[in-house]
């Protein structure tokens, strides 16, 4: 389907930045109606590729082609006449107004010089609707409508502008899988009308599924442009990290030991006073990871919070160790062996304002030997700190580095450090490798399994399926606030995901 | 600002501007922002916006047909400042002995000079407690505009203290008028602090209430048939006067004619307390943590109820500090035009805001406010140069500007920061960030 002559090229792109090499002599080119995915670890320069497509940034050196003829693109402006859209990861769309303002929205249809025409800009919204096929509402107000409606009005607002490059920046880092596959959907009738389609991402899987061809970028150089015929998960994990990656977590069967958590009858209401968790009975024991499958919003962080002290349970018990932590507070639940990786890294997991040291005392600030008689001891959270980030290869930034001024994966690497570091009795690990990319993924799933093997009680929680089913020794399906299933390691995705979405218990029903 | 939460939690690039992607970002708390100003920049944000105050009130100046370089030094000499220029062979007595050793500068208050400074220095002793007080409070996330309230409060107790116990000997009669004091203010500040923790009033809201209580309450006390009027004259809406054991040791200057007070020392210290209590104990961990992002804060097993009463609590005790050494130290009574006219605990807030909430900044900050009213009273000021009846409100006009351009700063800052993040990663740092694996 796409055409061998390219509509784009980029040629010996390369732009430094103070300290970093973003990109250094990199090619890259796109044909018309393809699916080109940019793939790249977090700061590999995927990014700031596109930023110097798309006139964000200029480039040092290298030249821009489209249909072979050189162009300049100094602004946004620019790329948008040339032809290029670009949806960015965090959307730049009014809530208060509706589908069709946003999208004519500096480039309004006008009346007599100064009013907006109102029924022109239905009628050319509606035409791109049509022609490519989007289910959105031209009415509806941006606020009322779902991230992922939201995307495909960003997309939209591209094709308003007769873009024929499009570049989506990680677009399915805010979507459901169901919207994900939507998106691909809307993506295959795009290519077929000849509109091209760059795809930044760094999931693996969504590459083999929707790209044509894949680029892989690694520390600012191009690694190699792969057909999609003939590309493995694997082949291309590597060419990204630049190693060879465990995909799949390498494990010694469980060996469970002591019960370590109990929970009993467990209700807790989330913040509008309704029961988000109705009932959920579970066990774990030292030596295993039991994973905690479902949908968002079906009680998972009202879960955890319960059990971290976070949050007052209304019904039900929780014994760690034997002992009953039902009305514990965070401090006691920490006391009592409770270690805690948070699922929002930077809103609860980290004070990104403090330095690594400070945050990876968050718990110990107040004991010995961290203070003494409520004087703190700067000098020691440091040491300690420095011993921490090496062995747990925090790069980036030492004890006194601001948390904010680390990338993803290294705050995800302090936090899994700090509450590891901690020895805890039972570990909850709530979507601990969300945002990751491969080589970071791969290192806290590794940590977990380390500390099922040190005898420590695992409770993951995610709503990444794959990660469920391959870290975990038990799996549970959580639906609608209630333990709906249990399941075996070898369970199939299918089994799960049945479950996930309320089947089983229409069956049972 | 923390921190940022991101609304959708997945993230590629570490987000260098804190109000990325937040959805506070495009109405941030008043807290949020300032928090964010307190960060960005450095020393050279605060000394460009007072320049600027400073140069935009010289324009004013010259609108009224005045020379605006002339005013400025006029000031400068009103508040004592040339003091320190005028070096040579002097000498100062040794308290407690009849020795006295050498000097660089002249003390004696005879001179105008030296005279002006004693009085900008008795200006900045309670500007830097009640500029403390709103930077503790900012630094727990507190916006606390309770300053005025608990000044006031920590002065109606310490001349109540101070005017009773007369025969108390004088060291155990000053330490309890302003211990008395420092804990009026703190539980002063403390009662906004609990509301907060407990039922979630909001901190300005409350404290602007609390500080008409105390504005009204004192008016009452000493009003004319108050229960604190005076005995001696009950037509004088005024309190009592302290008892002569209960007066601050005066350490420069002739007492009949405000001399400084020994409270400064106590201001100086309080300014490291400051900086050792948030820095040093963990009491300070766990207020910056709270400020920073209390959310992180409560998962890492710290109560933020308890720190938002605690450091509304210590707040109250700097600002009632400073209401009781303004007693003790040189006021000596409390009538009703002083509590409705008395304006230090606000103009703590901008001494805060200018000094970045920090202990240095604070100290800075209090003496630049403290200089800029002693030296355009009608005291100090040469009228030759300028009118004294209008330098007052020059003074007002350039807090006015230095609050107004701490906004302003905001707002360029933003920009600032959101341009380099689109366009110009300027600085190392950002582009390591950006770019780090």
């Amino acid at each position: 389907m796409a055409d061998a002559a390219p509509v784009l090229e980029l040629r010996g792109i390369t732009k430094q930045f103070p300290g970093v090499l973003a990109n250094d002599h990199v090619d890259f080119d796109l044909r018309r109606g393809e699916v080109h995915a940019l793939l790249g670890e977090n700061g590999a320069g995927k990014s700031t590729l596109m930023s110097i497509l798309y006139g964000l940034y200029t480039a040092d050196s290298g030249e821009i082609l489209m249909n072979g003829k050189p162009v300049a693109i100094h602004s946004p402006k620019d790329a948008i006449e040339l032809g290029i859209g670009m949806v960015h990861q965090h959307f730049m769309l009014i809530p208060v107004m509706t589908v069709t303002e946003n999208i004519v929205l500096a480039n309004e249809p006008v009346r007599a010089g100064v009013f907006i025409d109102e029924p022109a800009a239905e009628k050319r919204v509606e035409e791109v609707a049509r022609t490519f096929k989007f289910a959105v509402d031209p009415h509806a107000r941006i606020r009322d409508i779902t991230v992922g409606q939201q995307q495909r009005v960003e997309i939209m607002k591209a094709l308003y502008r007769n873009a024929d490059i499009v570049i989506l920046d990680e677009p399915t880092a805010v979507l459901t899988p169901q919207e994900a596959q939507e998106l691909f959907e809307i993506l295959r009738t795009l290519t077929r009308e000849g509109i091209s389609v760059i795809f930044i991402t760094h999931k693996l899987n969504e590459v083999l599924e929707i790209a044509d061809r894949i680029t892989v970028l690694r520390r600012g150089k191009k690694v190699e442009t792969f057909p999609r015929e003939g590309a493995t998960e694997a082949g291309l994990a590597r060419a990204m990290v630049g190693r060879e990656v465990l995909l799949r977590v390498e494990k010694k069967p469980a060996q469970p030991g002591d019960l370590l958590l109990q929970v009993e009858d467990l209700a807790v209401r989330d913040d509008r006073g309704l029961e988000a968790v109705r009932g959920v009975s579970l066990d774990v024991r030292a030596g295993e990871i039991v994973g905690i499958a479902g949908v968002d919003g079906n009680g998972q962080s009202e879960l955890i919070d319960a059990l971290t002290g976070l949050r007052s349970v209304s019904r039900g018990k929780i014994l760690v160790g034997g002992r009953d932590l039902t009305r514990a507070t965070a401090r006691q639940a920490l006391d009592a062996g409770m270690g805690h990786i948070p699922e929002d890294r930077q809103r609860r997991g980290l004070v990104l304002d403090f330095n690594l040291a400070e945050n990876l005392v968050l718990h110990d600030y107040a004991k010995e030997p961290f203070s003494h008689l409520g004087w703190v001891n700067p000098r020691r959270w440091i040491r300690w700190a420095r011993g921490l980030l090496k062995e747990f290869d925090v790069r980036g930034g030492g004890p006194t580095t601001r948390g904010s001024s680390l990338s993803g994966g290294n705050q995800q690497k302090v936090v899994v450090a700090r509450e590891v570091s901690r020895d805890p009795s039972v570990l909850i690990a709530a979507q601990p490798t969300r945002g990751l990319d491969v080589g970071a993924i791969e290192f806290v799933h590794r940590r977990l399994v380390e500390q099922r093997d040190a005898g420590k009680a695992v409770l993951l929680v995610s709503l990444e399926l794959e990660e469920i089913l391959s870290l975990s020794d038990r799996i549970l399906v959580l639906y609608e606030g209630r333990i709906v299933a249990e399941f075996p390691p070898d369970v199939t995705e299918e089994e799960v995901g049945i479950a996930m979405t309320g089947g089983r218990q229409r069956e049972a029903a | 600002m923390s921190e940022p939460p991101d609304p959708i939690g997945i993230e590629e690039e570490p987000h260098q501007a804190p109000l990325e992607g937040d959805p506070e970002a495009y109405a941030p708390s008043v807290a949020r922002r300032l928090a964010f100003y307190q960060r960005a920049g450095g020393i050279v944000t605060p000394l460009l916006t007072a320049v600027f105050a400073f140069f935009m009130g010289g324009m004013v100046v010259l609108a009224t047909g005045h020379n605006p370089l002339r005013t400025y030094k006029a000031i400068f000499e009103g508040a004592g400042l040339n003091w320190f220029f005028h070096f040579g062979n002097y000498h100062i007595d040794v308290p407690f002995t009849n020795h006295h050793i050498w000097f660089w500068w002249d003390t004696s208050t005879n001179h105008t000079t030296a005279y002006n400074l004693t009085q900008t220095l008795l200006t900045t002793t309670p500007l830097v407690l009640t500029g403390l007080a709103v930077a503790f409070a900012f630094r727990c996330g507190l916006f606390n505009i309770g300053g005025q309230g608990q000044y006031l409060m920590g002065a109606i107790v310490g001349v109540y203290v101070g005017s009773r116990f007369v025969g108390m000997a004088h060291l155990p009669h000053v330490f309890l008028g302003i211990a008395a004091a420092a804990i009026a203010g703190a539980l002063w500040g403390a009662i906004a602090g609990f509301l907060k923790a407990t039922v979630g009033a909001h901190e300005v809201i409350t404290t602007i209430m609390l500080n008409w209580v105390a504005y009204w309450g004192g008016s009452y006390l000493f009003g004319r048939g108050g229960p604190l009027q005076n005995h001696v004259d009950r037509s004088i809406p005024i309190s009592d006067d302290v008892a002569k054991g209960a007066h601050l040791s005066p350490i420069w200057g002739n007492p009949a004619l405000q001399a400084l007070h020994s409270g400064i020392f106590i201001s100086i210290v309080a300014l490291f307390v400051f900086y050792l209590i948030l820095n040093r104990t963990t009491l300070g961990y766990e207020v910056r943590a709270v400020g920073f992002n209390p959310e992180a804060a409560r998962y890492g097993g710290i109560s933020v109820a308890r720190n938002f009463i605690i450091a509304m609590a210590i707040s109250g005790l700097f600002a009632g500090l400073a209401g009781g050494l303004d007693i003790l130290g040189w006021q000596f009574r409390l009538g009703v035009l002083d509590v409705q006219v008395s304006n230090i605990g606000f103009i703590g807030i901008a001494v805060a805001l200018l000094g970045r909430n920090t202990a240095v900044g604070v100290g800075l900050g209090a003496l630049l406010f403290g200089s800029l009213f002693t030296g355009t009273s009608t005291r100090s000021l040469d009228p030759n140069v300028f009118p004294p009846q209008l330098a007052g409100n020059l003074a007002l006009m350039i807090q006015a500007l230095i609050l107004l351009f701490v906004g302003a700063d905001l707002l360029i800052l933003y920009i600032w920061q959101a341009r380099r993040k689109l366009r110009l990663p300027g600085s190392a740092k950002a582009a390591a960030a950006e770019e780090a694996v």
